[in-house]
C-alpha cells in the first residue's frame, strides 16, 4: 500500500476510536465531567495523565530541540520529569485529600477569598491558552505534511475530533480516550526509535544505542562522533553547554516547578480514589512519560547523525525526497552562496530570518529561490527544528507503516493534550467563575450546559491560534511553565505548608509573579527582541527560565504582605490540618 | 465530619490526637526533606552543577554528567516516587491515618 493511504488508514482508526470511546463515556453530571466520578484505577490515571503531559512539543519538537541543543537539550529532560516529584511528594496527595474539582477552587478555600479564587482563574486562563496554541500549531505541521490538506482544514478536523470527546464525555471521556492515546503515541515514538538505533548502533534499546558505538565499524561512540562531526563543521560540542550553567539551571527549574503547577496536570489527580493513590498515580505517570523521554535523546542524537550524513556537503539534486518535501512546505530551505550544486552544512544562520521563497520560483539546481539576505558565513542550509522527529523515519528509510504510524501518533499527542487544557480552562470558566463567583445558584444541570458550552468556546479560541500560529510549538510551550512556576505552583505549596499564609497575601504574590514573569517574557520576545542576550538579563538568566526567579518574587511579597495584614482564620488553619493527613478522604465533594 | 474524637470533656483525648498529628507531619517532611535532597542532588547536581567535573568520567559511551542530565536524573525520579509512596503507606498506618 502506498504510504499516503497507510497514513489516512492509521489516522482515520485512531480517531474512529477516540470517538467511539467519547461515545460510550458519555457523563451526565458534573462531577463526572469534571473529574471522571473520582473513580479512576491510579495506573490508568497515570497512563492518562501521560498522555495529557505529552504534548506536541514532546512528541513532535523535543527530539528536534535536543538533536540542535545538545547537551543543553537536557533542560527539557529534567525540567518536564523532575517536576512529577514534587508533584508527588508535596501537591497531589493533599490536593485529592482537599477533594474538590479545580485548582482556582481550592486556591479560593484555601485563601477564604473570591478575588483569590479570580486572581487563579486568571493564571490558569495564561497558562493554559499559552499551551494550547502550540498544540494546535503541531496539529497544523502535522496535517499539512502527512494529510496533503491546508494547515487550516487540518486545524478544523482535528478541533472537531477534541470537540467530540471533550464535549461529549468531559473528564471521563477524556480520560479513557487519553489512554487510547497513550498507547498510540509511545508506540508510534519508540517503533521507529527502535528501528533507527539497530541501524545505528546494532542495539535495538534506544537508551543504550545512544551509549554505545556505532555500527560503521568505526569503532566510536555515538557521542564522541556526534562531538567530533559538529566541532569539525564549526558548532559546539555535542555533549558540551553553550548556554551559562545559571542559565541552564534556572530554565531547569522553571520547567520542574511549572510541571508541577499546570492545572490540566494537577487536576488528573483529583480523579482518583484516595490520597494515598494520587502519590502512586504520580509515579506511575512518570512511569509512562519516562519511556518517551528516556527515548528522546537517542531520538535527537541519531537524528543529527542522520542529518548531516544526508545533506552535508551533498550536491542538491542527490539530495533524499523527503528534504525536497520539506523544503515544499518551507521548512527546509537551501541558499547556494558560492554557486558550487552542493550543500555546505556550518555553525550559524544561512541568511537573515525565516526563509522567504519567491514563489515557486527554482534557482539553478532546482531548489526553492529564498530571497532573504545572505549571511556571511558559510553555512547555506535552512531547518526548522520542529521536523526531526516527523521526518526522521522517512529520512532513516523506513517502511511506510512507520511513517504513518508516526502521522498518527503524533496527533495523538496533540490532541490529547489540547483535550486535557481545553477542560481544565471550561471548568474553571463554570465552576469558579459561574458557580462558585456570580451564580451560585445555578443547577447541576445548568452548570453541566456552562461546561459545555464553555468548552466549544475554548476550542474555537484554540482553533484560531491553530490557523494563526505564535512560534516555535515548545518556545510557546516554555512560557506557559514560566508563568506557572511564578503563580500557581507557590500559592498552592504555601496554602498547604504553611497555616499562617493569608489572603492578602497569596493574592499580591500570586499577581507579583504573574505580571513579573509576563512582563520579562513579553518585554525580551516582543517589545525589544534585539535586546535579547545574555548581557541584558537579570542574574543572566533568560526568559525561558525567568519563572524561578518569578516564584521567588511570588513568596518574598507574599510573606511581605502577610506579615502587615490579618492572619488566618481559625477554620482554614483547620482545613490546613485536615489536608495534611490521608484519613477521610471520602469521594470528592461538589458543594 | 460526622465523627469528632475530642468531645469538650476530653480535653486530653484531643490534645492526644493533635499530638500524633503533628508527629505524623513532622515524620512527613522529614521523609520529604530526605527524598528532595537526592531529587536536587541528582538533576541539578550531577545534571548541571558538577557535570563538568563528572564529564570526566566514562560511562560506557557516555561522559557521566551528560548521562545524568539526559538518562539518569529521569531513572532516579521514578525511584524516588515509588520510595516515597512506599514510606508513607508504612507511615500512614502507624499513625493510623490511612485512607
Amino acid at each position: 500500500m502506498e504510504t499516503s493511504s497507510l497514513i489516512y488508514l492509521f489516522v482515520g482508526a485512531s480517531f474512529a476510536l477516540y470517538i467511539g470511546i467519547a461515545i460510550w463515556s458519555r457523563v451526565g453530571s458534573t462531577k463526572e465531567f469534571y473529574i471522571a466520578g473520582g473513580g479512576i484505577h491510579p495506573v490508568v490515571n497515570g497512563m492518562a495523565t501521560a498522555a495529557d503531559w505529552m504534548s506536541a512539543a514532546s512528541f513532535i519538537s523535543m527530539a528536534g530541540l535536543i538533536a540542535f541543543l545538545g547537551y543543553d537539550g537536557s533542560v527539557y529532560l529534567m525540567g518536564w520529569t523532575g517536576g512529577y516529584v514534587l508533584l508527588a511528594l508535596l501537591l497531589a496527595p493533599y490536593l485529592r485529600k482537599f477533594g474538590k474539582f479545580t485548582v482556582p477552587e481550592f486556591i479560593g478555600e484555601r485563601y477564604y477569598s473570591d478575588t483569590a479564587r479570580l486572581v487563579a482563574v486568571i493564571c490558569l486562563i495564561f497558562i493554559s491558552f499559552t499551551y494550547v496554541a502550540g498544540q494546535m500549531r503541531g496539529v497544523g505541521i502535522v496535517f499539512s505534511r502527512f494529510l496533503e490538506v491546508d494547515i487550516d482544514m487540518g486545524v478544523i478536523i482535528g478541533m472537531t475530533i477534541v470537540f467530540f470527546y471533550a464535549v461529549l464525555g468531559g473528564m471521563k471521556g477524556i480520560t479513557y480516550t487519553q489512554v487510547a492515546q497513550y498507547c498510540v503515541l509511545i508506540f508510534a515514538y519508540t517503533v521507529p526509535a527502535t528501528f533507527i538505533s539497530m541501524l545505528i548502533t546494532g542495539n535495538p534499546v534506544p537508551q543504550l544505542g545512544l551509549g554505545s558505538e556505532l555500527a560503521d565499524g568505526s569503532g566510536m561512540y555515538v557521542l564522541e562522533k556526534l562531538d567530533a562531526v559538529l566541532v569539525d563543521l564549526g558548532f559546539n560540542a555535542y555533549t558540551e553547554n553553550s548556554k551559562s550553567m545559571i542559565d541552564i539551571f534556572a530554565i531547569t527549574a522553571a520547567l520542574m516547578l511549572g510541571t508541577a503547577g499546570l492545572p490540566h496536570v494537577i487536576v488528573r489527580f483529583f480523579t482518583v480514589p484516595k490520597a494515598s493513590d494520587a502519590r502512586t498515580s504520580a509515579g506511575w505517570a512518570l512511569v509512562f512519560i519516562a519511556i518517551l523521554y528516556t527515548t528522546a535523546p537517542a531520538v535527537g542524537a541519531f537524528a543529527r547523525i542522520n542529518f548531516i550524513d544526508s545533506v552535508s556537503d551533498m550536491p542538491y539534486s542527490e539530495v533524499a525526497e523527503v528534504y525536497k518535501n520539506y523544503e515544499d512546505l518551507g521548512l527546509v530551505a537551501w541558499k547556494d552562496k558560492n554557486g558550487d550544486g552542493v550543500i555546505q552544512y556550518s555553525a550559524g544562520a544561512p541568511f537573515v530570518g525565516k526563509p522567504d521563497f519567491d514563489g515557486d520560483k527554482r534557482g539553478e539546481s532546482g531548489e526553492r529561490t529564498v530571497t532573504n539576505a545572505p549571511t556571511a558565513n558559510t553555512n547555506e542550509a535552512y531547518v526548522d527544528r520542529d521536523i526531526m522527529v516527523l521526518a526522521n523515519p522517512e529520512i532513516a528509510g523506513l517502511p511506510g507503516w512507520v511513517v504513518a504510524l508516526v502521522a498518527a501518533g503524533s496527533l495523538a499527542a496533540a490532541l490529547s493534550t489540547a483535550a486535557g487544557l481545553l477542560l481544565v480552562i471550561s471548568s474553571s470558566i463554570s465552576h469558579d467563575v459561574m458557580k462558585k463567583t456570580f451564580m451560585p445558584h445555578i443547577s447541576d444541570a445548568q452548570e453541566l450546559r456552562a461546561a459545555r458550552l464553555a468548552a466549544i468556546v475554548a476550542i474555537i479560541i484554540a482553533g484560531y491560534f491553530g490557523i494563526n500560529p505564535p512560534g516555535f510549538v515548545a518556545q510557546v510551550v516554555a512560557f506557559a511553565f514560566g508563568l506557572a512556576a511564578a503563580s500557581l505552583f507557590p500559592a498552592i505549596i504555601m496554602g498547604i505548608f504553611t497555616k499562617s499564609m493569608n489572603k492578602e497575601g497569596a493574592i499580591v504574590g500570586m499577581l507579583a509573579g504573574l505580571v513579573f514573569t509576563f512582563s520579562y517574557i513579553v518585554f525580551f520576545k516582543f517589545v525589544s527582541p534585539e535586546l535579547n542576550v545574555a548581557e541584558n538579563w537579570l542574574f543572566g538568566i533568560s526568559p525561558e527560565g525567568i519563572g524561578f526567579v518569578g516564584m521567588f518574587v511570588n513568596i518574598g511579597s507574599a510573606f511581605l504582605v502577610k506579615h502587615y495584614t490579618k492572619d488566618t482564620p481559625q477554620d482554614v488553619q483547620d482545613l490546613v490540618e485536615d489536608i495534611r493527613v490521608p484519613s477521610g478522604a471520602g469521594a470528592a465533594q461538589s458543594h | 465530619m460526622p465523627e469528632q474524637p475530642d468531645q469538650p470533656n476530653q480535653n486530653g483525648d484531643a490534645n492526644i490526637a493533635r499530638d500524633r498529628a503533628k508527629a505524623y507531619w513532622r515524620a512527613n517532611l522529614k521523609l520529604l526533606g530526605k527524598l528532595l535532597v537526592v531529587w536536587f542532588v541528582v538533576s541539578f547536581g550531577f545534571g548541571i552543577l558538577l557535570q563538568p567535573i563528572l564529564d570526566q568520567f566514562q560511562f560506557f559511551g557516555f561522559k557521566l554528567g551528560f548521562w545524568f542530565a539526559q538518562q539518569g536524573s529521569i531513572y532516579v525520579f521514578i525511584v524516588l516516587i515509588f520510595v516515597y509512596s512506599h514510606r508513607m503507606r508504612k507511615i500512614d498506618r502507624d499513625f493510623g491515618v490511612e485512607d
